[in-house]
Order: structure tokens, then C-alpha cells, then sequence
């Protein structure tokens, strides 16, 4: 059963995941409370993507477990994707439709409704409602990533997942989406990202957790304060495989 | 329930949508059935006792062939711009994202059977625009759809998904493609519904059973 008023937005126990011979997931342990934003460091390859893909209920885990919000994201499939809004690496969108079509066609597989006025608040909150009825074939990428952003805010999630959100964007986009996550900590809900920008990363986290080999590195609940750890840390990661 | 339909419906004419702009997938289907047909009527020499005897098999062999290039299409699309894992992120069961992509690859099916089997007549010189044609064609379109989307979805994560799709799927519908052809058949013949219940209560029960079976099985396919 999902609780939104749990303290825990996530809670990951022993999870281990391999992709054929390739550990990639250690026996990973991770609690993440909600109202954070937690970013996830770590090398290429250290797991973070594969992390938040689990997350993402995209990729299963070989064992172990995951909640959230109290509810195992096995048993609890679709109850757990309606909190969860996804900035992966590709934009995930039909190329061959406009802004406004994907946005609809996106409400409607998120049982939203008004729509029009969703889709006139989010768009506007990423700053693409000038583009709204060009086809997504003729954004720039870092346009299709605000669009992509877009989708993941449209139904309100109270966790967002973003995977490296700041590739791609001009210094005002990052600005953009600096108040979002702002705003998404100020209202009590969960922002879980990526970053490879460790200085940025750190200002805008209330917890920073640097995955080293499958496992938990370090995990800081006062990034600012720790960042010389930090950054040790993220510097010596090895990926063994 | 009606949302679920909404759902599934919304996935379908997502697809029409995308197709209506592409033409990647009804052009593809009409035009390789009809490279078929055409080169049937070359190899064969033609006349009124063989047609009937040969015509209903090189109909439904090219629909079906044809019927791969298009499915194969139909989920490269989704997996190339990486819009399946968009749908996966949706709060709705698997079943329907499996659905709509069925309903969608229904749709392109029929509308090339529609530019197909006009031209079959003229070119098999058999009369086709009856109520069973129409039977025999939706029956045997659902179950294309049931299984190819099922395969489809299996194989398009495979390098050799070319390949893999139609040896995936060729030998599962050879059941309905019987079916398909021997009631056709029967039609072009001249006889009556009961002389192809028995072929055409197999194709429903093969459609059935494919669509609870391929629904079930599709969502565990999809994730890592």
C-alpha cells in the first residue's frame, strides 16, 4: 500500500542487480527520506543509471528489495509509477509529433484530467509553451529535454527521478530547472538525480550518496559542509567488474 | 474499465497517427503483398480451376510475410526513440500498452488487406467481396496482430531482430494461416458458411487464446 505520508521516500535493502556477468548492483543499501534532494555521484559504470532505471520500475533487480513510500515497488507497479515522474537519458518522445500531441498523448496514458490546462502550467513552467505545436524531429536536444521534463512534472509526482537533467541545457535552462527542484523540496516531495557536475550538485543537495562499486560509498546529509569527502570519494570510485 | 479501453484506444490512434505521417508501415505490407501476388501471377500460368486452387494460399503467405516487414517496423519505432520505456513509466498495467500496440498493428494490417485484396481479385480473377471474406480477413488479422505483436516486442531488442521476428512468428500462425486459406477457399468455391464453421471456430479460438496468452506473457518481456 503507498502512504505518501510515510518518511521514507525510498528504502533499498540488499539490492543486487547484473547485467549477464557484469555486477553492476552489489547488495546496495539505501534509505532515502522524503521531502530530500539526494544526488547520486559516482564514476561511469558505478550504477547510478541503473539505479534510477530500478527506480523508474524500467529495470527489475535480481534481488533484494525496493519501497516506496512504504509500498514494494514489485507488488505495487502502477500505484508507485503515478508518484514517480522520469528525466532519463533520452527525451522519450514521438519525434514525428508536436509538443502539445506528446504531452496530450501522455496525459491520457496518465489518466489526467484537464489536460489543456496541465499541459498550459508545466509547459510554461519549462518554458516551452512558444513551441507547443512544433514536431519534437525539429527541437534542439536540449529543448527536447525540457519537453521530457515537462512530461515527468504533468501529473505532479512526489518523487522525481532525473538522470543527469542539466546535459543539454543552456545556463538558463539550468536556472529553469534549478527552481523546480526548488520548488519540488519546498512542497515536501522527493527530487532523486544524477549528476557528473559534483559543484552544482552539491549546492542544490540536501544529501549526496556516491555509489562506488554497487555498493554505498558515502552517503552525506550535509554535501555543502562535506564537500572535500565528497569529492574524495567520487575521485577514487572504482568500477570492478 | 472504460479507462482501460481509453488507454488502449489512445495507444492505437497514437500509432494511426504516427503512421498517417510516416507511411512507413501500410506501405510496407501493402507493397510487399502485392509484390507477391504479382509475382505469383507470373510464375503460375493462371486459369479458372488453378486460381481457385492456388489463389487463397499466395493471398494469405504474402499478407503474412508482408505482415512481418510491418511489425518489425511498427516496434523499431517505439524502441529507436526510446518511447516504450515512456509508455512503461505510465501508471497502467502491461496488458494495455500490449493492446494498443495490437490495435495499432490491427489497423495497419487491414488497411493494407484493403489495398491487397482488391487487387488479388482482378489479378486471380475470383469474386471476393463477400460477408465471409470479411469474416476470414478480420479473424485472421486479429490473430496477426496477437501473436506479431507478442514476437515483435521479443525480438526488437535482438541484433538479428530481422531474422528473429519471422522465425518467431511464421510457424506459430500456421494454424490460423490454415484456417485462413482453407475457408478462403471454401469461399472462393462457392460454398456456404457451414462448410467453413469448423476453420473459422478455429481461428477464434486461436485468436483468443493468443491475445490472454501474449496480454499475460508481454509484461514480462518488457523490463531488464
Amino acid at each position: 500500500m503507498v502512504s505518501q505520508s510515510t518518511q521514507l521516500a525510498v528504502t533499498a535493502e540488499a539490492v543486487v542487480k547484473n547485467f549477464g556477468e557484469t555486477a553492476v548492483l552489489r547488495g546496495l543499501d539505501l534509505e532515502l527520506p522524503a521531502g530530500e534532494v539526494t544526488v547520486l555521484l559516482g564514476t561511469n559504470g558505478a550504477g547510478k543509471s541503473t539505479l534510477l532505471r530500478i527506480l523508474a520500475m524500467l529495470t527489475q533487480i535480481d534481488s533484494g528489495s525496493i519501497s516506496m513510500y512504504g509500498a514494494d515497488i514489485s507488488q505495487n507497479g502502477p500505484a508507485v509509477r503515478a508518484l514517480t515522474g522520469s528525466v532519463l537519458h533520452a527525451p522519450m518522445l514521438y519525434a514525428d509529433m508536436t509538443i502539445r500531441e506528446n504531452l496530450m498523448f501522455f496525459a491520457e496514458m496518465y489518466r489526467l484530467e484537464n489536460f489543456e490546462d496541465l499541459i498550459a502550467t508545466t509547459t510554461a513552467q519549462v518554458g516551452i509553451e512558444p513551441r507547443l505545436d512544433h514536431r519534437v524531429r525539429t527541437l534542439s536536444h536540449g529543448f527536447q529535454k525540457r519537453v521530457s521534463l515537462a512530461r515527468a512534472l504533468m501529473h505532479d509526482p512526489q518523487l522525481l527521478l532525473l538522470d543527469e537533467p542539466e546535459s543539454g541545457l543552456d545556463s538558463q535552462s539550468v536556472a529553469r530547472l534549478d527552481q523546480i527542484i526548488d520548488n519540488y523540496k519546498s512542497s515536501g516531495r522527493t527530487v532523486v538525480m544524477t549528476s557528473h557536475i559534483v559543484d552544482h550538485a552539491l549546492e542544490i543537495a540536501d544529501r549526496a550518496v556516491v555509489l562506488n562499486n554497487g555498493t554505498v560509498g558515502l552517503n552525506s546529509t550535509n554535501p555543502s559542509h562535506d564537500k572535500d569527502e565528497i569529492v574524495a570519494a567520487y575521485s577514487s570510485a572504482s568500477v570492478d567488474q | 474499465m472504460m479507462g482501460s479501453l481509453a488507454v488502449i484506444w489512445a495507444i492505437g490512434r497514437k500509432d494511426l497517427l504516427l503512421e498517417i505521417r510516416n507511411k512507413d508501415v501500410v506501405v510496407a505490407v501493402a507493397g510487399f503483398a502485392l509484390l507477391v501476388l504479382v509475382i505469383f501471377t507470373f510464375a503460375i500460368d493462371l486459369n479458372q480451376g488453378n486460381a481457385k486452387l492456388v489463389g487463397p494460399g499466395v493471398l494469405w503467405a504474402g499478407i503474412a510475410f508482408a505482415g512481418v516487414t510491418g511489425l518489425n517496423r511498427a516496434f523499431a519505432l517505439e524502441v529507436e526513440g526510446s518511447t516504450l520505456e515512456a509508455l512503461m513509466l505510465a501508471p497502467i498495467s502491461r496488458d494495455l500498452i500490449y493492446l494498443g500496440k495490437a490495435l495499432g498493428n490491427f489497423l495497419f494490417i487491414a488497411v493494407a488487406q484493403i489495398i491487397v485484396i482488391p487487387v488479388f481479385a482482378v489479378l486471380f480473377n475470383l469474386v471476393v467481396f463477400r460477408w465471409e471474406m470479411l469474416a476470414i480477413s478480420l479473424l485472421t488479422t486479429i490473430g496477426f496482430s496477437a501473436v506479431g505483436t507478442l514476437f515483435a516486442a521479443m525480438s526488437v531488442r535482438v541484433r538479428a531482430r530481422e531474422v528473429m521476428l519471422p522465425l518467431l512468428f511464421l510457424p506459430v500462425v500456421t494454424p490460423l494461416l490454415m484456417a485462413a486459406v482453407e475457408s478462403t477457399g471454401h469461399m472462393v468455391n462457392g460454398r456456404s458458411w457451414s462448410d467453413m464453421a469448423q476453420w473459422l471456430q478455429l481461428a477464434v479460438a486461436f485468436d483468443i487464446a493468443f491475445i490472454v496468452v501474449s496480454a499475460f506473457i508481454f509484461q514480462h518481456i518488457l523490463e531488464d
